[in-house]
């Protein structure tokens, strides 16, 4: 087992540092000089001189690379061009609005998918079934923005349920000392703003988890199947036991094994779908702040937005492979 | 009351295919008994029927299969119709059944003691700990030593043998009156498959358990059961003791079987084979199933084989046959 | 009836058993009846004739064609899906977006699965220190999630069709890969290659003859479904403004331009494009998931 975890956090290693030199040689990438390219035509030569220097770009392509994961190391980021900030402060601060964003869609997709998956497959062919599965197929190809959008036009502008976005109503004064604001607002027992929290996080939740659920639902459905035809659920049955006992424990155990790894495997597309919801519904997150950086030209940012995005993709995935071993004994005593 | 000697009679059992394909007649109106305390062959090549048969019996068919016509009489009750509840209180309790791929059987993510354990606390509400001793001295029973340290392993560190082991103490594990063993040696190693096959003639003579052993190999009837029913194309084509079985077959395609089997010390100038293989179950031949293949049929030169279908009839003091030769 | 042989009476065995049918025949005609890949081909077929039939039916140009006295007029009979915040007619647009839709999906996809294929084979055949480099490359592309990949990769190369296909392509990539990798792997070990092999058949032509014949299925499988996800990374390009530039009509542009005029109520400049994207992906994941029951018996019960 210890030699299992050991194998599966070296092999992530290379992954990890390709990822760097990628998100390094990016900046190169930009057809022109970078520099320029960033500050736009009219930039004055100053501003480009220390653009220049602040990137690095005056020195060899080695130094540069070295000196940029000698700083990734410590957990610098760098310095926004536009505004100069820290770019890592600034992402541990739109961080946990993400979290937030990206935890309730996946806990939605896990507590409806599940479930759905497992109705579907005990009731093969019926119209649950059947309409469960068109419904996650039509999940998985409707566009998460137009879903969004749509929201917005029914809920927020024409029946005034929900807002249209942010994370909070502009008015609520709230100091967020982990910047996690519904954990906060509820470990202060402020329910006002808890609740207002709550209701700007609905629909955007709904909008990321659509596509995971719908993924989720048809994983789930699959490996019950799977398993459902497996000689020992057979041998479940033979023994006398009651349907809910086969199924919720002799199957869905075994089919959860397979949905696991597809659940873990949502964390990259939740963080990815994150930049389209947030940025129609302003919640303040790091999807949002990537776009913004983008349109505003500021690459650093989205050097280390990819950067951090990407290692968290790598690391979640490890995680999941070693829970995974956790849960099936015949991976565990290898 | 109806109640013979017999422990379990099948009549006219029909269990179907529903495929994309066209219905598969797997079963197609079966009948047999099985007595108490014998065991029962149930012989005949793959795909004739004989483990959907098996699976009937506890009514452990999937989708697309269904049990079409037929009663399955168990202790005067007819299992076809009985509601899932009473069948629960049956299955693993009084009828219990191991299968071809002991290994496949077992869950994989729960530990052996934990599977036998289950049965003890469905079936006699055993707490945890009595169960825990109890499913020990099973695991002893069918031979398998050292069962405190064996109770915790998973399926997947157990051989084929082994898991077989587990399998039967499950099986047994509330003494039942009727075992159904599916082919329980087909997927072992013939080593293996003779330690099996000597635990359940021991575990046999020591309970009252009636066993239907389902296998394609007729050694293994020769040396196990009392009375044998062969099965062709989901039908019963013979049924009779084992002994006259062996010295006086009937149906052509017994004999066929019969003969198919190298005898050691006897040398013959070939085997006999049966010609052609099990018809495809969807579009049955008319009249008797087995007439494409029959060479008796041929040499006599009836007609009425292709025609119509013959029925299982009596022959001699039980010894039943399905063939137009006898009529 | 004497002299009966035994080859006779294997030839009358022989035929009641089913006939054999040629493997293609039988995925047709499966195909044919199952259900998703019905409704799948119904609406792809529409799609693509709407593509094939906009600039036939309403010759169109974008630039001249805006109206500002008709901007945001509900649908009526003579704008059956209204108009948009320029006053030019939805539907019109909707239908020529198609073609851009349509034909970056499968030119995207199309390049990604040669370049995979290709890659993966190498990898596969080749083993050792390539097979590894290979892929550790693929997973470095795959540890960055797609639409992430594709949105850094136009905002290097500047937004645009031209870049948006190809940063589509590039996301796609290491799923065929892989795909084709282990397939290779796979069909390396197995005992028909082992066969050929021994028979002295050259590398390239096991590759051409045997290995790339039967990793055909799952590929074209993963094809269908990964034009889905090809428009659908589109739509959401061209909706950040990254993919076609106005005032060409692409779907997702189209949404962010609606978008603007939330508040006005226009739903029908919002419902349609949506709409249109939905139905055309969910074309081709009806067709991929048929396909995919159709073509892996592993799956079939």
């Amino acid at each position: 087992m210890a030699g299992y975890i050991l194998r599966r956090l070296l092999s992530a290693v290379p992954v990890l540092l390709g990822v760097s030199i990628l998100v390094f040689a990016f900046i190169h990438f930009i057809p022109g000089d970078p520099a320029i390219a960033m500050l736009g035509e009219r930039a004055t030569p100053e501003s480009v001189a220390r653009v220049r220097t602040s990137l690095g770009l005056d020195k060899p392509i080695w130094e540069q690379y070295g000196i940029y994961m000698g700083k990734v190391l410590r957990g610098d980021l760098g310095t926004s061009i536009l505004r100069r900030d820290n770019i890592s402060q600034e992402l541990l601060k739109r961080f946990p609005a993400t979290v937030e964003l990206a935890l309730a869609a996946l806990v939605l997709a896990i507590l409806l998918g599940i479930p759905a998956g497992v109705f579907s497959a005990v009731k093969r062919n019926s119209w649950f079934d059947n309409g469960t599965m068109l419904l996650s197929l039509v999940g998985v190809s409707m566009p998460i923005f137009w879903l969004g959008l749509m929201m917005q036009s029914l809920f927020s502008v024409a029946l005034g349920w929900f807002p249209t976005g942010a994370r909070l109503t502009a008015t609520l004064k709230f100091q967020s000392t982990t910047n996690f604001v519904g954990l906060d607002s509820l470990l202060q027992g402020n329910w006002v703003v808890f609740l207002d929290w709550l209701r700007h996080l609905t629909m955007p939740a709904i909008a990321l988890s659509t596509i995971p659920l719908a993924i989720i639902a048809r994983m789930t459905r699959s490996a019950m199947l799977d398993v459902l035809g497996q000689d020992y659920v057979r041998t479940a049955w033979a023994k006398g036991l009651r349907w809910s006992t086969v199924v919720l424990k002799h199957a869905l155990r075994n089919a959860l094994l397979p949905v696991v790894t597809v659940a873990g495997l949502q964390i990259g597309r939740l963080l990815a779908g994150a930049i389209l919801t947030e940025t129609i519904f302003s919640w303040p997150g790091i999807g949002r702040w990537v776009y913004e950086s983008i349109l505003a030209r500021d690459y650093p940012i989205v050097q280390g937005v990819t950067l951090f995005i990407a290692a968290l993709v790598v690391i979640v995935n490890l995680v999941v492979d070693i829970s995974y071993a956790f849960l099936d004994p015949r991976i565990r005593l290898q | 009351m109806t109640q013979t000697d017999n422990l379990l009679q099948v009549k006219d059992l029909k269990t179907y295919f529903f495929t994309e394909d066209g219905i598969v007649h797997a079963v197609d109106g079966v009948d047999f008994s099985v007595k108490r305390g014998e065991i029962l062959g149930l012989v005949g090549e793959s795909g004739c029927g004989k483990s959907v048969t098996s699976h009937s019996i506890m009514r452990l068919i999937g989708q697309p299969g269904k049990i079409i016509g037929g009663e399955i009489w168990f202790d005067g009750k007819d299992l076809v119709q009985l509601s899932e509840r009473e069948l629960r209180q049956i299955r693993g309790n009084r009828i219990s059944m191991i299968f071809q791929q002991p290994t496949s059987c077992l869950n994989p993510v729960f530990q052996v003691k934990d599977q036998v354990l289950e049965v003890l606390q469905i079936h006699q509400q055993m707490d945890r700990q009595h169960g825990t001793a109890r499913v020990h001295e099973l695991l002893k029973m069918v031979g398998i030593s050292d069962p405190e340290r064996r109770a915790k392993a998973y399926p997947h560190e157990l051989s084929g043998g082994m898991a077989q082991r587990v399998m039967i103490a499950m099986g047994l594990a509330c003494t039942p009156e009727l075992l159904i063993a599916d082919e329980p040696t087909t997927a072992l190693d013939v080593t293996i498959q003779a330690q099996i096959l000597e635990l359940m003639r021991n575990l046999y003579r020591n309970t009252n358990t009636a066993i239907i052993l389902i296998t394609h190999d007729l050694g293994v009837v020769a040396d196990m059961c009392q009375r044998v029913a062969v099965m062709y194309a989901g039908k019963i084509v013979e049924q009779t003791d084992v002994r006259r079985l062996f010295r006086e077959p009937k149906h052509p395609y017994t004999q066929g079987l019969i003969g198919a089997v190298p005898v050691l010390g006897v040398v013959k100038d070939r085997l006999e084979v049966i010609p052609g293989s099990v018809p495809n179950l969807i579009d049955l031949p008319r009249g008797c199933r087995f007439a494409p293949r029959c060479r008796a049929r041929l040499e006599r030169g009836l007609t009425i084989c292709a025609e119509e279908e013959p029925a299982l009839r009596p022959i001699g003091l039980d010894h039943a046959v399905r063939c137009w030769l006898y009529e | 009836m004497n002299d009966i042989t035994f080859d006779e009476i294997s030839q009358r065995a022989e035929a009641i058993t089913t006939p054999v049918r040629s493997p293609w025949a039988v995925v047709l005609r499966r195909l044919a009846r199952h259900r998703s890949a019905q409704m799948g081909s119904v609406l792809i077929l529409f799609f693509v004739l709407v593509a094939v039939l906009a600039p036939i039916v309403y010759p169109y140009n974008a630039i001249v064609d805006s109206n500002p006295v008709n901007r945001l007029k509900p649908p009526s009979a003579a704008h059956l899906f209204g108009t948009d915040s320029l006053g030019r007619d939805i539907l019109v647009r909707i239908a020529h977006g198609a073609r851009i839709s349509l034909g970056v999906g499968v030119l995207s996809v199309l390049l990604a699965a040669v370049v995979g294929v290709l890659l993966g084979l190498i990898a596969g055949q080749a083993g050792g220190w390539l097979d590894n480099l290979l892929m550790r490359g693929m997973d470095i592309l795959m540890a960055v999630p797609d639409l992430l990949l594709a949105i850094v990769i136009v905002a290097i190369r500047g937004p645009g069709l031209g870049n948006a296909l190809l940063a589509i392509s590039v996301v796609t990539v290491p799923g065929y890969a892989r795909l084709a990798r282990s397939m290779a792997i796979s069909l390396r070990e197995n005992d028909f290659i082992m066969a050929a092999r021994s028979l002295g058949v050259s590398t390239s032509e096991i590759l051409r003859t045997h290995i790339l014949p039967n990793s055909l299925s799952p590929i074209i499988v993963q094809f269908t479904l990964g034009v889905a996800s090809a428009i659908l990374e589109m739509a959401a390009l061209g909706f950040l403004g990254l993919g076609q530039q106005p005032p060409w009509p692409e779907w997702g542009a189209m949404l962010s331009d609606s978008a603007k005029f939330l508040g006005a109520g226009a739903w029908w400049a919002l419902t349609f494009p949506g709409l249109a994207i939905m139905l055309s992906v969910l074309g081709f994941n009806l067709l991929g998931d048929g396909l995919r029951d159709v073509l892996d018996p592993r799956l079939k019960r």
